[in-house]
């Protein structure tokens, strides 16, 4: 079957068509990118009236801050708890959804539900929940015997934003692992059971394995999620509190750049976090999505 | 390309800055950070103005907390779009001061539009507060206010204390919180909000110790924090040791969130807060009668307790706009000058009368003798003779300093380091902080 090609004469307008899209990334994203890169090799006042070049001193000075190194050591907790607790609960509730037959539309519906929730909102829902002083849970903990108090216990707090982001998270990766699973072919799992392989055995040598492209992608968006997209959580909840006990990466730039005026050191940081999604970015296009066969 | 990224953005610009626009007035923005019922009185203190005269309209609007409107006012300074009049709270004010080119003095703007101006007509805090080192005030005092100790006398009585007798030091408090918790009358004794702002600064302040070299910054950019001296490592180690035994619970950095909750719900007996709480402790204070004192301190380091400091708000006059816009602005400090409405203000909200007119016309109504504790703010700001320890401070981004000393203060709480270990770390952080500042504004 040949496909009709049409022809457009025309050579500048396709440039036209591009135009509209074009305007809107450099003015929104490139622009401003180049402005933080610019800023990230400035000192300046808050008003911006005396601005001084100083070559690399807010990247050197960020170097060698022992804050910005526990920074990245709670980043890094807490990008891996969220992916490994939302990607697990989520792919074991797709699985159960999966083997019901009759209302898995029904679970889905409901389960994707808390993917509608801004990020914000679900801060508070879960601040709300755990305060130590008004909340339920920290009640039902308490007379449980622990004592919870996000306020003043660094770990605490950061269980807290992993499970309210994590939370968040799992209704993504469910619908994902959901369609995932659909296209596993059913003759591959028949015959193994026909060979007497019971469904664990058939989960993890053949649902899971060929599920693998996927579990790769989401790999990558949720530890992007986690790092960038969670800041509404974190404000919403702990503040990157107590003692920086939650301050990720993203929410330092903020604290530094929007509330301490620190716009120098403040875009350094964004610079780096624009280097590492690069990076994540990269290794997602280049090796994920050629290498991952089965 | 570029004609119509300029067109985008001048179109947005457009779209955002000239909203409805009535054709003889001059309008005149006033950012604030008032939300709720603070947020009401305001508009209609500015509706109040737009009566008394056509000529001008001021337009207040809420930009958020004080940390967001400050940033949303720079932010707009440096698109030029900011508004003539913006609130910025106590803590910016060094960041303000910094800003010469941004600001235009309140005491120049009212010379320059003949408007009457007269400094000793306020209260001599709140003027020491906001002027440069030759005197001048720089902006307009609008909400100031003062931290107190608000107590539940139904508590009290539970616990088999006298439910008119608050506690006058810190070792009262302590043996008062015991006897509370011990009995059952309530979980925990003391709550605070802002650990920074009461138990750091206006700690200093009251026990006449200084919080950073140069009369407290006052002297100039070249200030360094102090404020890890012996009375402030000693409450600290109390906090510390009473968070421990569950006579005090931590209500979060910042504001503390946490902390009015706890007093509201009777959980805590004893609450410190801002004086401006005042209207918000009595709606929400309902099955029990609320109490207000001074703030305690310790009397074996100081005798004399000497004032507390200034917290609050003031509204700052950013430069750029039309000549016509100032006058506009003089005339509405003048009208918010006026003892009738700053008493209106002050008794609504529990801000301090800022001027002298107002207190005198408060005391002429008989409000202070109608509701007792509502001058305690007012007496505690003006006790004494202020030393060069409690006449305030003024330091540039103290927004982060301040973040800084929250930081510590829970990684003692923590257990991570004792009380000396965390003032020095927020010592020797904020100095960080401070000599940044410096760099960024040496002129």
């Amino acid at each position: 079957m040949q496909a009709k090609r049409t022809i457009f004469p025309n050579k500048i307008l396709p440039y036209m068509l591009l135009v509209p899209q074009l305007a809107v990334t450099l003015i929104f994203f490139i622009w401003p990118a180049l402005q933080a890169v610019k800023s990230s090799f400035e000192l300046a006042d808050s008003w911006g009236f005396q601005t001084t070049f100083v070559w690399f001193e807010n990247y050197r000075r960020l170097f060698v801050d022992p804050n910005y190194f526990a920074s990245v050591g709670k980043t890094a907790i807490f990008a891996f708890s969220v992916t490994a607790l939302s990607m697990s609960l989520s792919l074991i509730l797709a699985v159960a959804v999966n083997r019901v037959l009759r209302t898995n539309r029904l679970y889905t519906t409901l389960l994707v539900w808390p993917y509608a929730v801004a990020p914000v909102v679900v801060g508070i829902l879960w601040w709300f929940m755990f305060n130590p002083t008004i909340g339920i849970a920290s009640y039902l903990l308490r007379a449980a015997g622990v004592d919870w108090n996000h306020r003043m216990d660094g770990n605490d707090a950061m269980i807290l934003v992993i499970i309210a982001a994590s939370w968040k998270q799992i209704s993504y990766n469910f619908l994902f692992f959901v369609a995932g699973l659909q296209s596993v072919p059913q003759s591959l799992i028949e015959a193994a059971a026909i060979d007497g392989a019971g469904p664990f055995k058939r989960f993890w040598t053949i649902v899971f394995p060929l599920l693998s492209p996927t579990t790769f992608f989401l790999l990558i968006v949720n530890m992007n999620y986690a790092m960038f997209d969670t800041f509404g959580i974190i404000d919403a909840t702990t503040q990157g509190g107590p003692a920086q006990a939650t301050n990720t990466l993203v929410y330092k730039v903020y604290t530094d750049g929007f509330l301490g005026q620190n716009i120098g050191s403040s875009s350094a940081q964004s610079v780096v976090l624009m280097i590492v999604v690069i990076a994540l970015t990269a290794i997602q296009f280049r090796y994920v999505e050629r290498r991952v066969q089965y | 390309m570029k004609k119509l990224a300029l067109l985008l953005s001048t179109s947005v610009i457009a779209a955002l800055s000239h909203a409805p626009q009535a054709a003889a007035q001059t309008e005149i923005a006033w950012w604030h950070a008032m939300d709720a019922q603070l947020g009401e009185k305001l508009e209609e203190i500015a509706a109040g103005f737009n009566e008394s005269q056509s000529e001008f309209k001021i337009v207040p609007s809420y930009k958020g907390t004080y940390a967001e409107t400050l940033t949303t006012a720079i932010a707009a300074f440096r698109a030029n779009e900011q508004p003539a009049i913006v609130q910025v709270f106590e803590v910016g004010t060094g960041t303000m001061m910094a800003a010469k080119g941004a600001v235009y003095p309140v005491y120049q703007l009212m010379a320059d539009h003949g408007e009457p101006w007269d400094p000793s007509g306020f209260l001599a805090p709140v003027t020491g507060y906001y002027s440069d080192t030759d005197g001048n005030i720089l902006s307009m005092p609008f909400n100031s206010s003062t931290p107190i100790m608000y107590y539940n006398k139904d508590v009290f009585e539970k616990a088999g204390l006298d439910r008119e007798t608050p506690p006058k030091t810190w070792a009262e408090l302590e043996t008062m919180s015991r006897q509370i918790v011990e009995s059952g009358a309530a979980q925990c004794g003391l709550s605070s909000a802002w650990i920074t702002w009461i138990q750091t600064e206006n700690l200093s302040a009251i026990h006449d110790q200084p919080f950073g070299t140069l009369e407290n910054g006052f002297g100039g950019l070249g200030t360094e924090f102090t404020f890890n001296g012996p009375v402030q490592v000693r409450h600290w180690d109390n906090l510390k040791k009473w968070s421990d035994e569950g006579l005090f619970q931590y209500g979060g950095p910042g504001g503390g969130a946490d902390s009015a909750p706890k007093f509201y719900a009777q959980e805590c007996a004893i609450f410190m807060n801002s004086s401006a709480g005042r209207a918000g402790v009595i709606a929400n204070a309902k099955e029990f009668e609320v109490g207000f004192a001074p703030l305690p301190y310790y009397d074996d380091e100081i005798a004399e307790p000497k004032n507390s400091i200034i917290g609050g708000a003031t509204l700052w006059t950013l430069n750029g706009k039309d000549p016509e816009v100032y006058k506009g602005v003089a005339q509405f400090y003048t009208y918010l000058s006026q003892p009738e409405i700053q008493a209106a203000w002050h008794q609504f909200t529990g801000y301090l009368p800022i001027t002298n007119a107002a207190y005198e016309l408060g005391q002429e109504q008989g409000y202070y003798a109608e509701n007792p504790g509502s001058d305690i703010a007012i007496e505690q700001i003006t006790r004494g003779t202020p030393t060069a320890n409690s006449k305030g401070v003024r330091f540039g981004n103290l927004t982060q300093a301040r973040n800084v000393v929250d930081e510590e203060f829970e990684a003692m709480l923590a257990g991570t380091k004792t009380a000396q270990e965390a003032l020095d770390a927020a010592v020797e952080r904020g100095n960080v902080i401070l000599r940044d500042f410096e760099a960024a504004n040496a002129q």
